[in-house]
């Protein structure tokens, strides 16, 4: 069999736990900090670990978010005035 | 909802030199997230120096207002910090998405079929295997979806657009041209099982090993 079948046939393979794009960006954050503390996201949120498998936008926006999440330089200053 | 984040919100709701300190902080935080976001991308696109940090730069100040717009509606699921993150990360995305760099290589409405391979990785000289496959999917295209399913199918799967670039173009969210595709690949999966091009497991789902006819190709 052809490789590109192989993948094509993975690729139209919808989970119907998927929310979609428009949920996934609404749970985004909890979704990140959840990881960020070592949780496990997939298990509390099966629903957007299934989109983002199959949604490279929202994918990209997850790793982005996680990656500031994770950066201590971009972290609030110690400032707080209360 | 954790003590930084009922501190960050009682600063916001506060007036005076507290509120402004507290906004201050946030650019600052904002301006970092999307300036590393912004580089972060850049190996993806066509941009880079002066007009990437522009990107940053109006991307934190958006951010920054949205998050003012929208601070009451915070109910504490996350870190304030990462949900003021979030708008950062996604006025990037769509700034990118929409600049004149990222324009599509290719039109919306073309439909180059012999691309379809070469979309899932495949080796665009063993055209002779793909010809029947191919069909099969034209077919699938052509049979079973809406004008519009089809339109955001070919320009997304076929064209290779990505979705980001495809929804500014478009004025269609993204959300909506994930669903629009979402419904297609289920679609064209039945119409390509209903034709014996994929097999249906005894489960009703398709078994992961069922090309008898890709095979042949």
């Amino acid at each position: 069999m052809t490789e590109w079948w192989r993948k094509f046939e993975a690729f139209l393979e919808t989970d119907p736990r998927d929310i979609g794009c428009d949920e996934a960006m609404g749970i985004m954050h909890v979704y990140v900090d959840l990881l960020a503390a070592g949780g496990d996201p997939m298990k509390d949120y099966p629903g957007m670990a299934a989109h983002l498998a199959s949604c490279e936008p929202c994918a990209e926006d997850v790793r982005g978010l996680l990656a500031a999440v994770e950066d201590e330089s971009v972290q609030p200053p110690n400032t707080m005035t209360s | 909802m954790d003590t930084d984040s009922e501190t960050w919100l009682s600063e916001l709701r506060d007036s005076g030199s507290r509120r402004d300190g507290a906004l201050a902080r946030l650019h600052v935080m904002l301006l970092k997230v999307c300036m590393k976001e912004a580089y972060r991308r850049a190996p993806l696109l066509r941009l880079a120096g002066p007009e990437l940090e522009d990107v940053a730069h109006q991307s934190a100040d958006d951010a920054l207002l949205a998050v003012l717009r929208k601070f009451d509606s915070f109910r504490g699921e996350s870190r304030f910090t990462t949900w003021v993150y979030r708008f950062g990360i996604i006025e990037v995305a769509n700034k990118l998405s929409r600049h004149p760099s990222n324009r599509p290589q290719v039109s919306l409405d073309a439909e180059e079929w012999d691309r379809l391979p070469a979309a899932f990785g495949d080796d665009p000289l063993e055209k002779t295997q793909h010809a029947d496959l191919i069909s099969a999917v034209r077919r699938a295209v052509d049979e079973s979806l809406t004008e519009r399913q089809r339109r955001f199918f070919v320009a997304s799967v076929v064209n290779g657009v990505p979705n980001d670039v495809l929804a500014s173009e478009t004025s269609t969210s993204l959300g909506a041209i994930y669903k629009i595709v979402f419904d297609a690949r289920r679609k064209i999966r039945d119409h390509l099982t209903a034709h014996g091009y994929l097999d249906v497991a005894p489960d009703g789902t398709r078994s992961g090993d069922s090309r008898a006819k890709a095979e042949k190709a």
